[in-house]
């Protein structure tokens, strides 16, 4: 399976996930959005737009990247994502997927965004490790545990939408993850490190193809990654999963 | 020559966390009355086009770039300067 990681001015953690789909046995590659031409996207069987800070998060964070984005290979991403190819965003990838109206995307593509990532609560940016729970199987998360730890790094995750657009999402059981608290409680602030609407940390679209996470699981892939590895004896950080239920499809194409 | 000022501000009834903690050190500063403090972002942009064609573009670049539809609403003026 071949993944293309898109760069841009100010994207991060394009290593780690280039080396976790690596471990996975993808096929990754770095694709900069200035070298992205007509036709390219198609060559590909997954999209990953990793985190960051693209274009210094000026306007509001990922809209640049989508505006840009958008203007050059607008059809060629419906197609990708009418095709049911997988599109995967992860902290600011998730704030463009969500500009571009690729998600929560309730009735598969929207043309203008129907959701927003914005500001914390906290008017702070929030660099912590948050508990989640999982709240369904998608192919992005088949093979996570029910409750995971991950890291978050933003000043821009709290998830808004119309009550209109909630209720859809909730309807469709769109929602991947929620932040929950330690003892499995809901959370209070900082468990839900930015005060998103029902403490939704992850969605995937109503075709099950798109998936944006704010969470940063690839930074959390290898076990030494956590702070605790050197204290507790464990194989995997809980990022692995996330990357490992990706793996049922690249072998399903290998076959 | 156009000059457009473009303010993109936040719904109302769209949290303010900037606009909250703004109000809590002016409130510490002794500025006690502030009740309330609205955050918002202001543009201006120079455009060298006819005003007709100039005000279809800020249009386009509010829908392409500038808002946030879910979060925001805006001003738009423009003169000839």
């Amino acid at each position: 399976m071949k993944v293309a990681i898109l760069q841009m001015e100010g994207t991060n953690c394009e290593e780690e996930s280039y080396m976790a789909f690596k471990e996975i046995g993808a096929e990754p590659e770095y694709l900069h959005l200035n070298l992205l031409r007509p036709g390219m996207l198609e060559d590909y069987d997954m999209l990953f737009i990793p985190g960051g800070f693209s274009s210094g998060d000026y306007v509001r964070a990922g809209a640049i990247f989508a505006a840009r984005l958008k203007a050059k290979a607008w059809n060629e991403l419906r197609k990708f994502v009418e095709a049911e190819k997988p599109v995967m965003g992860v902290c600011n990838g998730f704030q463009v997927l969500i500009e571009l109206g690729l998600l929560p995307g309730t009735d598969g593509i929207s043309d203008v965004p129907e959701a927003a990532l914005a500001t914390n609560e906290s008017n702070r940016f929030e660099c912590r490790w948050v508990h989640l729970k999982k709240e369904r199987d998608s192919i992005f998360s088949a093979n996570v545990p029910d409750r995971i730890v991950l890291p978050v790094a933003h000043a821009e995750g709290r998830f808004i939408a119309s009550p209109r657009v909630i209720e859809e999402m909730e309807a469709q059981r769109q929602v991947v993850f929620r932040y929950i608290a330690p003892d499995g409680s809901k959370p209070d602030y900082p468990w839900n490190p930015n005060g998103s609407i029902n403490d939704i940390a992850a969605v995937v679209n109503s075709y099950g193809n798109v998936f944006g996470i704010m969470p940063h699981p690839e930074r959390a892939f290898f076990w030494y990654q956590h702070p605790d590895w050197t204290r507790i004896p464990r194989n995997r950080g809980d990022g692995y999963y996330v990357f490992e239920s990706l793996m049922r499809i690249i072998e399903a194409k290998n076959r | 020559m156009l000059k457009a000022t473009i303010v993109v501000k936040l719904k109302e009834g769209v949290d303010d966390p900037e606009g909250k903690t703004i109000k809590h050190s002016l409130n510490l500063l002794g500025f006690e009355p502030v009740v309330r403090v609205n955050v918002a972002r202001h543009y201006e942009i120079f455009i060298d086009a006819p005003r007709e064609e100039g005000e279809k573009m800020i249009e386009e670049m509010l829908r392409k770039l500038l808002i946030n539809p879910v979060i925001h609403e805006y001003e738009v003026r423009v003169e000839e300067i």
